[in-house]
């Protein structure tokens, strides 16, 4: 069973048609029994990280969530959900993440500014992927497959746990993995062909 | 690289994709599912459904083809028409919609935008605006575009855009149907006042339309509907010609 921890944060029509799509058990549920026993987690998540960061301590859900990554269950964090992976986040204040990721969340648009890039933030649309490192979730998309990304923040170093970036002016971060936890700033749900690839592979990776 | 997005606009009523030609007469083009997945084969960036159901009772046949539309195919959708309150994007964000466009709902009640922002984000609240030249000025016009608000739409795009909208799409009435390209001028004054991204729609009639569409600095998204219906114009030939001519596009 894949779990998809419902904290009250976004949208969970499309994940969880493209998960039924591929055929995959799931199951959004915010109990700790279902997290512990769950093959597969996914942390979903749009909106602002504190707001969702506030959300997701109130469900109590943290200390679960840790335990099930710590037992090796697979765990991928989407969009703001895996911006939640890393140690903290400076959007709109200073806030602490969950700590699964080496790196912090910082706003895109001082970046492209400082690079002298007058690019629009968010980055709204389709972009490509260029690997940094080998992942089992890439098992069934190639280099350059376009996925679909919709961000104003962007996880900064993070070199030892970045697998892909794309390019927005400067690199970005679009997935990251560190040992058994998985991240995307793109939305696999909502990338097509390509998305469905990459959650296929998800849903095949097995406990460390 | 960021790519120039390519949109299929489809409106529905009852339940079907209807396209009005010259503004008479309704003509029932296809079942939205099967056009709907023809589009993403095609190689479609996201999809657009407008909701033309005339009455409440109706509704629900358009959250049908919403729900039945997002459990197949897994690439963005805004859904527009009818959009008055923030209650009416959760019934369509809870049947498979990502984004939302609001237009004479918001000029109704411009708290909308910034209502829906708050509570679904930026990302999710698209405003759609008709606008004709009136007197040398841009004006939005509501009800699908047959009433004129006499509000600019150049500082209506900026209010918006301050308040909480994530993109904006520029349907010019003077360009609509016309099918002679898209209005380039208008949309150039818009991208000078906007940093948000800016789908372009009205007056699209041929595949060099696009071309000179994109050279627009602040366009992102080219919108149309009856070209792609009728496949005058076929969405993978369409993106293998801006590819030739180097602008980035997914293929």
């Amino acid at each position: 069973m894949l779990v998809i921890v419902d904290y009250g944060v976004g949208n969970l029509f499309s994940l969880s048609s493209s998960l039924k799509f591929l055929g995959v058990e799931t199951k959004i549920s915010s109990d700790p029994q279902d997290i512990l026993s769950a093959d597969r987690i996914i942390l979903p998540g749009v909106g602002a990280f504190g707001d969702a960061k506030a959300k997701l301590d109130a469900t109590g859900l943290v200390p679960v969530i840790k335990k099930a990554v710590d037992n090796g269950t697979p765990l991928l964090g989407i969009c703001l959900g895996m911006q939640m992976l890393f140690e903290k986040s400076y959007e709109y204040g200073e806030h602490e993440g969950l700590g699964f990721v080496k790196g912090y969340v910082k706003d895109l648009k001082s970046d492209l500014d400082k690079n002298g890039y007058d690019y629009k933030v968010p980055e709204m649309g389709w972009n490509s992927l260029k690997f940094c490192n080998e992942s089992p979730l890439f098992k069934y998309i190639k280099e350059g497959d376009y996925v679909y990304f919709v961000h104003s923040y962007h996880a900064v170093s993070c070199s030892e746990s970045l697998i892909a970036t794309t390019q927005y002016g400067i690199p970005v971060t679009a997935a990251v993995q560190c040992k058994n936890v998985y991240g995307a700033q793109f939305h696999p749900e909502k990338s097509g062909e390509v998305g469905l690839k990459i959650l296929k592979a998800f849903c095949e990776i097995d406990r460390g | 690289m960021i790519t120039k997005r390519i949109i299929p606009c489809l409106d529905i009523r009852d339940g079907r994709v209807v396209k009005g030609k010259n503004f008479q007469g309704v003509q029932d083009v296809e079942d939205p599912v099967e056009l709907a997945t023809f589009y993403n084969a095609e190689g479609a960036d996201e999809l657009v459904f407008y909701d033309i159901t005339a009455s409440v009772e109706k509704r629900p046949l358009f959250t049908d083809v919403l729900e039945r539309v997002a459990s197949k195919i897994f690439i963005p959708l805004t859904v527009g028409g009818s959009i008055n309150e923030v209650s009416d994007f959760e019934r369509v964000l809870s049947s498979g919609a990502d984004k939302v466009s609001v237009n004479s709902g918001a000029l109704k009640n411009p708290k909308l935008i910034e209502e829906s922002a708050k509570k679904y984000g930026n990302q999710c609240v698209v405003l759609s605006m008709d606008v004709k030249r009136v007197g040398g000025e841009y004006h939005v016009f509501s009800k699908g575009g047959r009433v004129d608000t006499e509000r600019n739409a150049l500082e209506w795009a900026k209010w918006g855009e301050d308040h909480g909208a994530g993109e904006i799409v520029l349907n010019s009435i003077d360009t609509d149907g016309v099918k002679n390209g898209f209005d380039l001028e208008m949309l150039r004054d818009l991208c000078n006042v906007v940093t948000i991204p800016v789908i372009a729609s009205g007056g699209a009639g041929k595949i060099e339309d696009f071309s000179e569409l994109f050279k627009i600095k602040g366009v992102d998204a080219g919108l149309a509907a009856s070209i792609f219906h009728f496949k005058e114009v076929k969405i993978r030939d369409l993106k293998e010609y801006l590819d030739k001519k180097n602008i980035p596009v997914r293929l």
